[in-house]
């Protein structure tokens, strides 16, 4: 089960802001989904190794050679806010 | 009173001078203009890709070789995640429980382990105060994002502020040889933060710790560990406890601020990084590595002892502290067999590293230097004219010897301008004068230095001496 | 010629190409007209005019539809979400170069799932994709606007994306054929990711040799994808495979409750042609499949909620900004930009991965994982393929699970297994079930495609299956 104030913590976390409703609501349908998945805590595990990935279990690396870069109009292209050189975010230390 | 002794551990990032990012192809520049160095990968992009850069890897192994530590033969790299303006994915690639290197050793501290990440980007705060919390807006600038770097984690084994200045210059030389990073703490390609804690002389578990951030300098590393260490000794002797906290170190004032309380403790909820397949780290890679290691400064030092006579105490001091140790080499290499290489390692241990700040560009020259020396030995030039000598050839440069020439600070000796030198102090200080003739030794020095301030320090002390004892014995 | 271009399967569009029985520029204004039909909001994006380019590569200059979540510089990519409505990307997919230089141009991007986090469409920002069988129905998510897209003829064929059945699932609803590869061999590089550790790109088609035709020009290392890997085998064109011998494994685990009826008498009348055609089928042990659904729903969501923090309104799409600083903006924009469902799997997948939860979620998941991949690994050592329904029910009227996420997930019971072990498998149609399209799904060991594709061609000739209902007049 997960309660109203492991919800807010969790939405703090990832960074979502929340309605009042939206909190139960979400209480409700993650128990839901928990205790579905909570089949799982059923298993035996022991010694069972975790999977990361499926098939390839250990990869290759980049040879240290450059590529082009963006241009700069390129890069901020898409941004919602930039002084022209940068992109804008609001100030991090104000705000809750 | 109770003894408190302090134990600190360091975290040590140094950024690795591959050609290229940690996880792109982007080459970051220092000092290019913002924004003009990115790409999807390195600025976020969705659908965007992180491939590892095999150099950054190489570079990691030689420094875990270089530190005695156990390389892994797999490694893994994990998502720390969490959301900083700074961090474009909302997450750090790094690494977590399968570091690339783990266990070490260098002069008498414990390596915990050595992992690879990315670096992240630089934000500007564009307000008048310049700082974060009274910002209007701030600015991302994603240039500097996904350099690779290598972070270094200590045991906490270091027992003084000192001590940790020392040991970090060394560890600097000792990356500085390998070839792989600039390690400019001004540049901020070496950063280092300190885990702080006191604890009751005798016991043996830790106290609570704070971590001092991002001192940007070698005197302010020893500096801020100094407040620190003294604040935490006031608390706890006037009855007070330790909060686990980040302070930063304001060098100017001297006082230290936190950064984060701890009621907003992360929750990195780190888990691997499913765009990468784990490391395999083979023999081929290691044997590269192994290949490419240079001298390190112990090996160094005991060199110095063999082919240059040196104590151990110096050959150390020279061959810990890379620049002090390449300029001696240098200097006593242009001065050549057969001279005297204890007194260059004397000066370049005393004269010249009390003179020129770790890592600065504003030295001397190994040729000034010899040439420095060679007057010396050959007794052009006093001591005192040799110091103001280096003194004005590390401000501004040029060779010593076109000084002396130019300003005249060619030693006085025996002629008639020292002798005149010596009358004159005699007649101007008869009551020196008079203490001297009746056998007291102390009035001398007011005579000497008069005798030095009119030859403006050319003339040698025990050659003035003799003159003065033997004039006023005469009369 | 008279032949109506549309209805010939790409391999035989490339044939008359190459015969110089069709011209390119008919070619694409034909299929321009046919996706300006489009009345079921498949497509997100039609081209203006299809560009030229990769004239001469195998594909014959037969345009592509491609699923939003793909990037294509300059060309809306969206992938579902109102949080990049418009967003054009300054760089193109690795998969969609490579089909363009081979030889099949962009010409439509499809709707699809917001993030691919759905199994029905109505998760898109932008309206559900209607079924062409039957309009008030789903036509299955996440790829369902390329599902929908090629089983009414907008497209001759279309990219999807797949990571716990999301090509498979929609092409069973839509009566098209959905190949999801082994996991590495498509280049996920510009593919806006959901799962990392199990999206995985492939084709749905018309035919299976249209499949097996656009995955020959998927696969490959991709140097900016280090999870890709060469398949070690080079795709050849389909050829129905004699399936004489062929061992055909069938879970009990995926092939008993839960299945609709209608669906389950498709799948065993599928198996007895497969008996007619020489092939032996028998019951295959997957012990741990029942588990898959739990595993998935743990470690898809993780990494979904790491995946999506890069949607913080800093460098590209939406931002709200209610002027109460960085987190402020962050969680206005990213509450207004992501839909319910988006928010509700980056909420389990962030639990999951939380302080204290780790190890009993994420981490057990992961290990469920490795049991899973065992399970298929002891299954190949007796067959060759092993067989279910794709999905247990046909395509769902529109609205009727959205109340309920777990009834929504279930859709996925028989895909998620072989998402999870990374291996290949391809639906193809199997009939109707009370007029709606039925999937069979044929799974094989990783890098298997050339079998499961010949056994699929086999049984596709078997069945004769009659797609043109679906077709937009
Ligand atoms: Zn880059």
């Amino acid at each position: 089960m997960i309660d109203r104030s492991e919800v807010l913590h969790i939405a703090k976390l990832a960074r979502l802001s929340i309605s009042d409703e939206e909190v139960d609501v979400l209480a409700a349908e993650l128990s839901g989904i928990l205790d579905h998945v909570e089949m799982i805590s059923k298993l035996d595990l022991a010694g069972v190794e975790p999977s990361a990935h499926s098939v390839a279990q250990t990869g290759w690396l980049r040879p240290d050679v450059p590529h082009e870069s963006l241009s700069r109009e390129k890069a901020l292209d898409q941004a919602p806010a930039t002084n022209g050189e940068g992109f804008e975010v609001p100030p991090p230390g104000s705000g809750s | 009173m109770i003894e408190l002794e302090p134990v600190i551990g360091l975290e040590i990032h140094v950024q690795l001078a591959t050609r290229t990012k940690m996880f792109c192809g982007c080459e970051p520049v220092f000092g290019e203009d913002p924004n003009t160095r990115t790409c999807p990968v390195c600025l976020g992009l969705p659908g965007a890709l992180p491939v590892i850069n095999e150099r950054a890897v190489d570079f990691g192994l030689r420094l875990g070789l270089a530190l005695g530590c156990e390389l892994a033969d797999r490694s893994i790299f994990h998502r720390k995640n969490y959301f900083y303006a700074d961090l474009p994915k909302g997450y750090q690639i790094s690494q977590f429980d399968e570091p690339l290197c783990s266990g070490g050793f260098l002069d008498g501290v414990r390596i915990h382990r050595v992992h690879l990440e990315e670096d992240a980007a630089k934000l500007v705060h564009s307000s008048a105060s310049g700082r974060i919390q009274g910002a209007d807006s701030s600015v991302v600038d994603f240039n500097r994002g996904g350099t690779p770097l290598a972070e270094i984690v200590t045991e906490p084994d270091i027992g003084s502020a000192a001590q940790a200045r020392e040991w970090l210059s060394l560890l600097r030389t000792t990356v500085k040889s390998l070839g792989i990073s600039d390690v400019s703490m001004e540049e901020g390609s070496l950063r280092c933060d300190a885990n702080i804690s006191l604890r009751p002389v005798g016991e043996t578990t830790l106290g609570t710790k704070t971590e001092l951030k991002n001192m940007n300098s070698f005197r302010f590393v020893e500096k801020g560990i100094e407040a620190e260490i003294e604040r935490q000794r006031e608390l706890i002797q006037s009855g007070g406890t330790v909060v686990q906290e980040t302070l930063h170190f304001d060098p100017r004032s001297g006082s230290l601020t936190a950064l984060r309380s701890k009621e907003e403790a992360h929750d990195y909820r780190y888990f691997p990084e499913p765009d990468l397949l784990p490391v395999a780290v083979g023999p081929e890679m290691i044997k590269a590595a192994q290949d490419s290691l240079p001298e390190l400064p112990a090996a160094r030092a005991s060199r110095y002892e063999d082919d240059f006579g040196l104590t151990a105490e110096l050959a150390q001091r020279l061959a810990f502290n890379g620049d002090l140790g390449d300029l001696f080499e240098a200097t006593a290499a242009i001065r050549g067999a057969g001279s005297d290489a204890k007194l260059v390692a004397t000066w370049v241990n005393g004269e010249v590293s009390s003179r020129v700040e770790e890592g600065s560009d504003q030295t001397v020259e190994p040729e000034a230097l010899a040439e420095l020396l060679g007057l010396l030995e050959d007794d052009k030039i006093t001591t005192a004219a040799a110091r103001g000598i280096l003194d004005t050839v590390i401000e501004q440069g040029g060779s010593p010897a076109a000084l002396v020439e130019s300003q005249g600070l060619e030693k006085v000796g025996g002629g008639d301008e020292l002798s005149a030198a010596v009358d004159a102090a005699i007649a101007s200080d008869p009551e020196a004068a008079a203490k001297v003739a009746a056998g007291e030794q102390k009035a001398l020095g007011p005579l000497v230095g008069l005798v030095m301030k009119a030859t403006q320090g050319r003339a040698d002390g025990g050659e003035v001496r003799a003159l003065i004892i033997s004039k006023l014995a005469g009369s | 010629m008279s032949t109506d271009i549309t209805k010939l399967s790409v391999t035989e569009t490339v044939a008359a190409v190459a015969a110089g029985d069709i011209s390119k520029a008919n070619l694409h204004a034909t299929w321009l007209d046919r996706a300006r039909l489009d009345d079921l909001n498949a497509l997100s994006w039609v081209a203006d005019r299809v560009k030229l380019g990769g004239e001469d590569g195998p594909l014959g200059g037969v345009p592509l539809g491609v699923k939003d979540l793909f990037c294509t510089e300059g060309v809306p990519s969206q992938s579902g979400s109102k949080i990049l409505e418009g967003y054009l990307p300054p760089y193109t997919a690795t998969v969609v170069e490579a089909l363009t230089e081979a030889g099949a141009p962009l010409i439509a991007k499809t709707h699809q799932d917001e993030f691919a986090m759905g199994s029905s469409n109505e998760n898109c920002a932008f309206g559900p994709v209607l079924n062409p069988w039957d309009r008030g129905r789903v036509p299955g998510g996440s790829s369902g606007g390329s599902a929908a897209a090629v089983a009414a003829g907008l497209v001759p064929w279309a990219l999807g994306t797949d990571t716990g059945g999301s090509i498979r699932q929609p092409a069973a609803l839509c009566g098209v054929v959905g190949l999801k590869p082994t996991y590495g061999s498509v280049s996920r590089y510009g593919m806006i990711a959901f799962a990392s550790s199990l999206d995985q790109a492939g084709p749905i088609t018309r035919t299976v040799a249209d499949a097996g035709l656009l995955y020959s020009q998927m696969t490959g290392k991709d140097p900016r994808d280090a999870t890709s890997v060469e398949h070690p085998d080079s795709v050849e064109p389909v050829v129905p495979m004699d399936l004489t011998g062929v061992r055909l494994g069938v879970p009990e685990e995926l092939t008993g409750e839960g299945v609709e009826p209608g669906v389950r008498e498709a799948f065993e009348a599928t198996l007895d042609l497969a008996r007619s055609l020489g092939a032996t089928v028998a019951p295959c042990p997957l012990p741990h499949a029942p588990h898959a659904l739990s595993a998935y729903y743990l470690i898809a969501p993780a990494e979904c909620s790491s995946n999506l923090a890069r949607l913080d309104g800093v460098r590209f799409g939406l931002r709200v900004d209610p002027d109460e600083g960085l987190d402020g903006m962050y969680g206005a924009t990213r509450a207004a930009g992501f839909g319910r469902e988006v928010r509700r799997r980056i909420m389990l997948g962030t639990y999951a991965l939380s302080s204290g939860y780790y190890d009993a979620y994420y981490g057990r998941a992961q290990r469920v994982r490795t049991l899973i991949s065992q399970d298929f690994d002891t299954a190949f050592e007796d067959f060759d393929a092993i067989v279910t329904p794709t999905s247990p029910s046909v395509a769902f009227e529109l609205g009727s699970k959205t109340a309920d996420p777990l009834s929504m997930y279930l859709s996925d019971f028989c895909t998620v297994p072989m998402s999870l072990a990374g291996i290949p498998a391809i639906s193809i149609p199997n009939g109707l079930s009370d007029g709606l399209p039925v999937g069979f799904q044929i799974a094989g060991p990783a890098f298997s495609e050339n079998r499961i594709l010949g056994i699929a061609a086999a049984l596709e000739d078997g069945l004769k299956f009659d797609g043109s209902p679906a077709w937009i007049a």
